[in-house]
């Protein structure tokens, strides 16, 4: 919560949705519900909960010429399922200690569930999630309610320059790509959206072949398989959504610069960068490391807060997706040394790109990467992401186990190699977001 | 549920509902001073170390605010033993992760790591708490950094900007008047003698707690500690005064006006805490009257603003009830499309008065119990967060074991009690309220600049 600023940490911990893995990795189960669902399971007994998480192939990058569309259809599903109305499945959850959520990005809309693992308790909480998923009633005033809280949410968007920087990026680099729009919508989309737009895309998109399930928690296989039927079971089968359209190069490159009346500009440069299961992944994955991605260590962070004093956080990373998803390098900075910091993160990313990393910057890359492993699955709610992201986007089961050996694999030549076929510093979006010199 | 990410930002946070029972929590105290806890918790084989020094905003006075949120950024920056910037490399060439953060009532360290690597974090922690060097150089660049953290946290956001007023109007003599980052003004006048003052005054083995939670055993933590830290001198700590705040004496109201797009309405009422409060049950009272309010989504606000009524866009109440001196019961919000913050102010009122009237209901209050119980689980799931608990209570000098009994305190509340404490403490006479009040952006967000470069589609 943001309302009351009581603690404030020395730096943003960046938060690189890439997990990283190997020895004493969980062990996944994985099968199919008969509707199709996929299902991933980590059994864990050491404490008595379960959590879920449901994730659909049902983003914003199926929203077509409807941006909001699929984060106002997630928005309104728990709003009343089954004969419950809101304000009775709330009642419901909480009365058993259930915590739930929902959200919707570009790729994934998805529903978690944390549960006490006492039968008495999981099968309850387990039933009403099922009745969100797959018996949602769109309720015409809770459809209404929410779509003027978008439209707010909208608003507040505007009044925040690192809102405004990241919607101008994403749209340079992916123009009129299905990942260019922002999942929230825009004022106009979101107006144009009415109810039986969602009972449409509910229907083709929450289907038991679009969805995966990853499960960790202190119950059995066999009651595993009973909740994943619980949740999905009474979904249609239908079929999984079709591909999302490659991306290629950025669909605009040079500078926007957006005025807004803040004491700071936000700087974002960037391109396209890598997807999911991407040959080069871990040679840019531990480049970015040293380059932007491992906090105060990282090049970015020295040249532009250690060494300069110009901003609070500086840094860079990919977004693996589906498709490629961005590659982000960013900071914020007073307006009037804007100039000098821009330039400073462009050329710290040419050095790097010409030069490359020195070996003992790989060597120590490694050494965080896989000595931090432990931390990685040190709990249920970590593992539960790590097990939905290799489920959803068809990672092998072993990718924790290996995730090691293939960050060890990779050579400074596979890395110098990889950043220089793949990021392109000329060709590159930059959005400067501030108030006018 | 939650709704829409970036409304959920009003929501109560689950903490303040909830503590862990304290099994296997080993206390021990050094000659010097160090107070030391351990938790045993060997499901994963990874610890948490964190050091808590009681010291922060709390401490400071007018002219000198931010000193202790400078000098934690400046703890990275180098000892006689390491340079500037070394402790995170090493932290990190060793898997870990690091950080630090400060409050009004404590600064504190932390590193996350494979227990192996558990010495290592405690060597370099024990060099900084006596040998740090505050370098002018290095003080003349981080404060810069400091500066724009302020402006990206407060200045350019309209919420924080008038969460930042509320404070200083709410509370008078109180410390708790001034942010935590310190005032613009007091980060520019500030040199590296302050700092080295501070430093000298409040880093020491007798003013910190070490906390440290994980597959560790605590005889073996006792041992390393005192290898590390057992060498180290106490430090003379400057008496702190009580600084209780004065009485209120009648509503106040503020209004800040900043470019933004909605309204904003912060309301906070004077309550006791547990450090302060005459009747020990009123905190827990208040504690529950709060998740009535807003924990959940069967909570009333969510249930009778939000939806219901469809006044508030998004809306919530907090109370901390661990804090160091007397606290504010806060509740704020935002409209929702078409209605005023006056209207939502009146329908704020309402909600507590209606708490004034009548006892909650059976189920309402038993649904807060149920999700403190429950909660009480889920948190073993995250050693860091356990690590938080010990180290708050320590450092505002409550006894940690206060988590023990916390669960059976909130059990015991009864409806009658929540009426009590809403007619004694939720009056105008108690009350801040600050309102934004949005200036127009100047359709800047609209005013795009192309400057060169191809542009497709």
């Amino acid at each position: 919560m943001v309302t009351k600023i009581r603690i404030l940490p020395l730096a943003l911990l960046s938060s690189l949705v890439i997990g990283n893995f190997a020895q004493a990795a969980p062990n996944i189960q994985d099968w199919r519900t008969e509707n199709g669902a996929r299902v991933f399971f980590v059994e864990a007994n050491e404490l008595p909960m379960v959590d879920v998480q449901v994730w659909f192939d049902a983003g914003g990058a199926r929203d077509q010429n409807k941006p909001g569309l699929a984060l106002l259809t997630n928005a309104v599903m728990p709003e009343g399922a089954a004969d419950m109305t809101a304000d009775i499945l709330a009642e419901k959850f909480e009365a058993i200690g259930a915590q739930t959520s929902n959200s919707s990005q570009r790729d994934v809309a998805e529903f978690t569930l944390r549960s006490l693992s006492d039968s008495k308790y999981m099968n309850s909480a387990a039933s009403l999630m099922a009745a969100v998923i797959s018996r949602p009633s769109f309720p015409e005033d809770a459809f209404n309610r929410e779509k003027n809280r978008l439209l707010i949410a909208l608003k507040s968007r505007k009044q925040s320059p690192d809102e405004i920087a990241d919607e101008e990026f994403y749209h340079m680099i992916f123009g009129n790509h299905p990942y260019g729009a922002m999942p929230e919508g825009t004022e106009d989309s979101v107006k144009s959206i009415v109810r039986a737009d969602l009972l449409d895309f509910y229907k083709r998109y929450y289907v038991g072949n679009n969805a995966v399930i990853a499960i960790v928690g202190a119950i059995s296989k066999s009651t595993a398989k009973k909740l994943a039927d619980t949740l999905v079971g009474k979904l249609p089968a239908g079929t999984a959504a079709p591909g999302i359209p490659d991306v290629t190069t950025a669909a605009s490159i040079g500078s926007q610069f957006i005025e807004h009346p803040s004491t700071q500009s936000h700087i974002l440069i960037g391109q396209p960068g890598l997807k999911r299961g991407d040959p080069d992944y871990f040679a840019l994955y531990l480049g970015n490391h040293i380059l932007g991605g491992n906090g105060l260590v990282s090049r970015i962070s020295n040249e532009v807060r250690e060494k300069r004093g110009l901003s609070y956080s500086a840094y860079s990373y990919f977004m693996p997706m589906k498709q490629i998803g961005p590659y982000v390098l960013g900071l914020q900075t007073a307006n009037n040394s804007r100039d000098e910091a821009l330039k400073v993160l462009q050329q710290t990313l040419h050095d790097f790109i010409d030069k490359g990393p020195t070996p003992e910057e790989l060597d120590a890359a490694k050494k965080n990467l896989t000595g931090g492993f432990p931390l990685r699955v040190s709990s249920n709610s970590k593992i539960v992401e790590y097990v939905a992201m290799i489920g959803f986007y068809g990672l092998p089961l072993d990718y924790l186990d290996k995730f090691n050996e293939n960050v060890q694999n990779v050579t400074l030549e596979q890395v110098k190699d990889a950043f220089t076929r793949r990021v392109k510093p000329d060709q590159m979006a930059i959005v400067v977001v501030g108030a006018k010199s | 549920m939650q709704k829409l990410c970036s409304l959920s930002i009003l929501m109560l946070p689950l903490w303040l509902l909830s503590t862990p029972v304290s099994a296997n929590v080993t206390e021990y105290k050094l000659d010097n001073g160090l107070k030391i806890l351990v938790k045993e918790d060997h499901r994963a084989p990874v610890v948490v170390s964190q050091i808590w020094y009681k010291v922060g905003s709390s401490y400071e006075h007018n002219g000198a605010t931010g000193l202790s949120h400078v000098m934690e950024h400046m703890m990275f920056k180098g000892t006689k033993n390491h340079g500037p910037n070394e402790f995170s490399r090493i932290i990190s060439e060793n898997g870990g992760k690091e950080n630090a953060f400060t409050g009004q009532d404590y600064t504190a360290y932390f590193q996350q790591l494979e227990k192996s690597r558990l010495p290592i974090a405690l060597e370099l922690e024990a060099d900084r708490m006596r040998n740090l060097l505050l370098n002018p150089d290095e003080f003349s660049k981080e404060v810069k950094v400091v500066m724009e953290e302020r402006r990206m946290r407060t200045e350019d956001k309209p919420t924080s900007l008038t969460f930042e007023r509320f404070a200083a109007a709410a509370y008078v003599n109180s410390p708790y008047h001034h942010p935590v980052i310190g005032w613009m003004e007091d980060l520019e006048a500030m040199t590296v003698q302050d700092l080295q003052n501070w430093y000298n005054a409040f880093y020491g083995p007798n003013n910190a707690t070490l906390v440290i939670v994980g597959d560790v055993e605590p005889k073996d933590v006792l041992k390393l500690a005192q290898k590390y830290f057992g060498p180290l001198p106490n430090v003379s700590v400057p008496e702190v005064k009580p600084q209780r705040e004065i009485e209120h004496k009648g509503v106040r109201r503020v209004m800040v006006k900043a470019p933004a797009e909605l309204p904003h309405i912060i309301m906070g009422y004077k309550v006791p805490v547990v450090k302060t409060a005459q009747d020990a049950w009123e905190p827990y009272a208040l504690d529950v009257l709060a998740s009535i309010l807003d924990g959940g989504n069967s909570a009333r606000f969510a249930r009778n603003l939000v939806r219901g009524q469809e006044i508030a866009s998004g809306i919530g109440a907090s109370y901390d009830p661990y804090a160091r001196l007397g606290e504010l019961f806060i509740v704020n919000g935002t409209p929702s499309q078409g209605h005023s913050v006056s209207l939502l102010e009146q329908a704020i009122y309402a909600q507590l008065e209606d708490l004034k009237k009548t006892e909650v209901s059976p189920a309402e209050l038993e649904r807060v119990k149920a999700q403190v119980v429950a909660s009480k689980v889920y948190e073993r799931d995250s050693v860091f967060y356990q690590a938080m608990q010990l180290g708050e209570l320590e450092t505002v000098g409550l006894d940690w074991k206060l988590m023990d009994d916390y669960v059976d305190k909130i059990k015991a509340i009864t409806a009658q009690q929540i009426l009590q404490v809403a007619r004694k403490y939720l009056v105008e006479d108690q009350l801040t309220i600050a309102e934004l009040d949005p200036q127009p952006l100047n359709g800047a967000s609209n005013m795009k600049t192309s400057i060169g470069g191809r542009h497709g589609n």
